[in-house]
């Protein structure tokens, strides 16, 4: 099967993950966004890998759902403290730092 | 005569040892300071003597010392070397000589001011840097010297510097001489450009081959720096306003040594005058107008010490007017500057104890008949008086007598000037000694006039003594023998007028100066108050000759008009183009900042917009 | 080939749906709608490592970690999607469209070559073959990530840990403020009630009868009271008394 509609796919996901961070004001949904535009990425490499014939790509895509895990880890800690702090997990009530 | 020659360094070095003493000292030198000051010159003096009969006796052989290599970089190198010729002994002996007596002065005239050791320090200094300028063997150390006195002399013109007229005369004197500075600093460089090298020996060897233009260039150069330091037209205007100073100060350095500064630096530098006609008439022409419009101010004025200032410009005008003449006149110009230093000394210092009789007063309208309240003073006074107009058989006599010679020789109309000049001197003279000592009181309540203490009249008598007796240094042709080392021998001409005529014609003038003075003096009663209803001349001689409105228009006026617009380009052109550009950064940036939000979704929407943006110029150049 | 097209339109709507939902926990169960169907994704692309990865990491332990999160934080104003940025959302929509459309047209143009596969590069199974590159080629990678995910856990403690700024109060200090609080305000210094046994099932939200057959307020949490999800004891009541009713009729009446 030709791996452009796998491509177009990603890249709507993308779009629409994109979408959703610039849209959403809840922190954590704004993460699953960015969980989703990740993803999305991940569906072309494993594409590419099957296009080329070869595992680089998977192995890249292995290595983005790593860095992703340790990601969310460090993002929901912080959105956590945030939130302990300022009783809100709207992004934009963090918004101190400006002119 | 080696022994001599090490020595010569101390000439210079105990003076100024003497004053970094007495200046770093501070108070604690208060009590034996003006003792110290004293014996200093008078050591120096002590040594000048003994250099001299040294240089006598070892045949005209000048005496050098090199002290130490001052400059050396590349091709470029100056040696400290002390020279004492002919030239230089008569100047030492001089400055040290009239010097010490000035300081043995000093020592009553200011008994009575606190700051009476500063007052010798400054003194001393004068003298360390008058020494260093006249045995100095190269154009780069006479400069030093040059400059000392400069300092000296703006010290000692301001020393009551809470007088705003002294502050401003010592400013005055200052900025004027850094005029004639510019001049010699020129000179200076010039001959280091062309002949490789400043000291005396080296600049007399390149002239023998430089070009007419270079000669004249130097010669007018040299003639700006000794202008401003011997107050010549046009740089004249400082020398009345530093009579601000302390009468010594104006003996000292005012008529007896550093305005003659600039005779010294003409005459020392005859090889370069030897090689250009349009400077050493330009020398000649402004020694003749200095003469006649020092005797025109010395007319008009009622401040004795001006008066007598005026004088001073007078007779430096007589020796750049033989200096210039050249060889027929050097002789006759160190010698009238040696006769004058003796007896212009003297007067000034007759002054001051005049002034100090009189609580300080100079006005010559509130004097008179001090004859009898101050005899030794009107007595050594009298004597000075009889030399500065040429009282046949006196200093003045001999030397001015010579130097109208020479100008007649010269040329005729120089001749006349010089011979009006005479004129006026002695109608001067007469009219100070007249307001002075002769006519009736015209004194101020609370005034009552004595004679000086012995400190002060003591100098007074050797100096009238050498006033007198100062002609002796002609005898034989004595001074132009001992000169002619040094300024080459006097070509003969063929004399315009005899001798003996001239003589006769100068005392004529003289005597017709003293009559004119004496039928003025006598008949009109002298009032207190300076009459207002007199002739134009008069006016504008009390004006000094408009010399400080000429001044002002041309340079000063002009000058501040020039600072005032450069001050409003500065004001509106710099600073508005800088403030502008700062104020456009300014406000450019706290619009700018505006796009900080601080919302992470509104810069994240921008960076979105930018990889938009990135994509499509991709895709744009992959399908173009 | 027929897993793509069925997946597909799902997942795009799943992810609008995430991206449009009100409740952060509708978000999250599109969100996982969208990881399980990609790793199906995977499968069919010959990569079942991925895949197992994909459903154990994604759908198991980080969605797990985002729901977890969601109950902490709870409730938010920040759920509405009433836009506070003048602008903001016009502009993010438009924007997204053209990234969209620009990418997919970029993808259009793009002429792909024969697809290669997977067959040869996984002949001993795609396990093994993912190990043999990441052991070989990307080791030195590898290494640093678990650098990474160290640095990362240890981050999130420091991150969570709550400094006390006061000392800990003993059983004592409790029992002595308790008994302060009774004695100026009287509040009741015992333990709260718990909440009612009167119930058909394993639930917190029946309130506990008090001795007149009144329900307890204290028995129940404040947050469920709010909700509006306690239970209504005299409703309750109604019924059981009509269940008995029945029983004591089907067994003949009146014998209590």
């Amino acid at each position: 099967m030709s791996p452009t509609p796998f491509l177009v796919l990603s890249a709507l996901l993308f779009s629409i993950g994109t979408l959703g961070v610039l849209v959403r004001r809840n922190a954590i949904v704004v993460f699953m966004c960015v969980e989703l535009m990740l993803n999305a990425s991940n569906l072309a490499f494993v594409t590419f890998a099957r296009q080329h014939g070869n595992l680089d790509g998977q192995i890249a895509a292995f290595f983005v759902m790593v860095v992703a895990a340790a990601e969310v880890v460090v993002g929901l800690a912080i959105i956590m403290t945030i939130f302990r702090t300022r009783r809100s997990a709207s992004v934009d009530d963090a918004s101190l730092l400006k002119y | 005569m080696d022994s001599i020659s090490s020595l010569l360094a101390l000439i210079i070095a105990i003076p100024a040892a003497s004053a970094a003493v007495l200046l770093v000292g501070g108070r604690w030198t208060d009590r034996w300071g003006h003792v110290l000051g004293t014996l200093a010159p008078i050591a120096s003096f002590v040594i000048a003597v003994l250099a001299f009969l040294d240089l006598q006796a070892g045949g005209g052989e000048p005496l050098q010392q090199h002290l130490f290599t001052w400059i050396d970089v590349n091709s470029f190198q100056v040696d400290f070397d002390l020279l004492f010729d002919q030239l230089s002994a008569l100047f030492v002996l001089l400055i040290t000589g009239v010097g010490s007596l000035i300081h043995v002065y000093s020592i009553g005239y200011m008994a009575a001011d606190p700051r009476r050791r500063r007052f010798f320090g400054y003194l001393n200094l004068f003298v360390a840097a008058m020494l260093t300028l006249v045995l100095a063997d190269d154009y780069l150390a006479v400069f030093l010297g040059w400059e000392g006195v400069g300092l000296a002399s703006y010290l000692l013109i301001g020393f009551w510097q809470y007088k705003d007229s002294a502050a401003v005369a010592a400013k005055k004197a200052f900025v004027v001489n850094r005029v004639g500075d510019v001049g010699m600093a020129l000179a200076i460089m010039l001959m280091f450009a062309s002949f490789g090298s400043t000291s005396f020996a080296g600049v007399a060897e390149g002239m023998e081959s430089a070009s007419a233009a270079l000669a004249t260039a130097l010669g007018l150069l040299l003639l700006l720096g000794a202008a401003g330091k011997s107050a010549q037209v046009p740089l004249q205007s400082w020398l009345l306003d530093a009579m601000e100073g302390p009468t010594p100060v104006s003996a000292l350095i005012h008529a007896a040594t550093m305005v003659t500064a600039g005779v010294y630096l003409v005459t020392r530098s005859h090889f370069v005058y030897a090689e250009t006609e349009v400077a050493q008439t330009a020398v000649v022409i402004v020694g003749l107008v200095t003469l006649l419009w020092g005797a025109v101010i010395g007319c008009a004025k009622d401040d004795i010490k001006k008066a007598l200032a005026g004088s001073t410009m007078s007779q430096i005008g007589y020796m750049m007017l033989a200096a210039g003449i050249g060889p027929a006149g050097y002789a006759f110009a160190i010698f009238h500057l040696l006769t004058h230093g003796f007896f212009k000394a003297n007067l000034f210092l007759g002054a001051g104890s005049v002034m100090h009789a009189m609580n300080d007063d100079v006005n010559m309208r509130r004097y008179g008949a001090l004859r009898a309240a101050l005899p030794i003073t009107f007595i050594t006074f009298a004597c000075g008086y009889l030399a500065i107009i040429g009282f046949p058989g006196l200093a003045g006599f001999w030397s001015k007598d010579r130097i109208i010679e020479a100008a007649f020789n010269e040329n005729v109309y120089i001749g006349v000037g010089a011979l009006i000049g005479a004129g006026i001197t002695a109608f001067y003279m007469t009219r100070l000694m007249i307001m002075t000592f002769l006519s009736e009181k015209r004194w101020q309540r609370d005034v009552h006039p004595h004679e000086s203490p012995l400190v002060m009249t003591a100098p007074l008598v050797v100096l009238a003594a050498g006033s007198v007796v100062g002609g002796a240094l002609l005898l034989n042709n004595w001074i132009v023998e001992w000169l002619e080392p040094v300024v080459g021998v006097e070509e003969h001409h063929e004399a315009l007028l005899s001798p003996l005529l001239i003589t006769l014609l100068v005392l004529a003038m003289v005597a017709a100066g003293i009559v004119v003075a004496f039928l003025i003096y006598r008949r009109d009663k002298i009032s207190p108050e300076a009459p207002t209803r007199v002739s134009l001349l008069t006016r504008a001689a009390r004006a000094d000759l408009y010399g400080d409105a000429v001044n002002e228009a041309a340079f000063m006026r002009p000058g501040q008009q020039l600072t005032r617009s450069l001050v409003q380009v500065d004001n509106r052109g710099v600073d508005g183009a800088v403030n502008g550009l700062a104020a456009l950064v300014g406000g450019t940036s706290g619009r700018v900042r505006r796009w900080q939000t601080g919302f992470v979704r509104t810069y994240a929407l921008s960076m979105l917009a930018g990889s938009a943006l990135l994509v499509l110029g991709l895709l744009a150049v992959r399908l173009a | 080939m027929i897993a793509f097209w069925i997946l597909a339109p799902l997942m795009v709507v799943c992810a609008l749906g995430m991206v449009v939902s009100r409740k952060a926990v509708h978000s999250a169960l599109m969100l996982a709608v969208v990881m399980v169907s990609l790793a199906i994704l995977y499968a069919a692309q010959d990569a079942p490592f991925l895949f197992a990865v994909q459903i154990i990491v994604y759908t198991g332990a980080v969605l797990m970690l985002f729901l977890f999160v969601l109950m902490l934080v709870g409730v938010d104003a920040s759920d509405s999607l009433v836009e506070t940025l003048r602008g903001q959302r016009l502009l993010a929509i438009a924007v997204g469209l053209l990234f969209a459309i620009v990418l997919v047209a970029g993808l259009a143009q793009v002429t792909v070559g024969a697809v290669v596969g997977l067959d040869e590069a996984n002949i001993d199974g795609n396990v093994p073959g993912v190990a043999r590159l990441l052991f070989s080629n990307y080791v030195f990678a590898f290494e640093v990530t678990s650098a990474l995910l160290i640095t990362a856990a240890v981050g999130a403690m420091v991150l969570a840990h709550r400094e006390r700024l006061s000392a800990k109060p003993t059983q004592r200090d409790m029992a002595l403020q308790r008994m302060r609080d009774y004695a100026d305000r009287g509040v009741h210094p015992g333990p709260l009630p718990g909440p009612g046994t009167f119930a058909r099932h394993n639930s917190v939200d029946t309130p506990a009868l008090l001795p007149d057959g009144t329900p307890s307020e204290l028995s129940i949490s404040r947050v469920m009271r709010a909700r509006g999800t306690v239970r209504d004891v005299e409703a309750d009541r109604a019924a059981i008394a009509r269940v008995d009713d029945e029983t004591n009729v089907l067994r003949g009446g009146g014998d209590r």
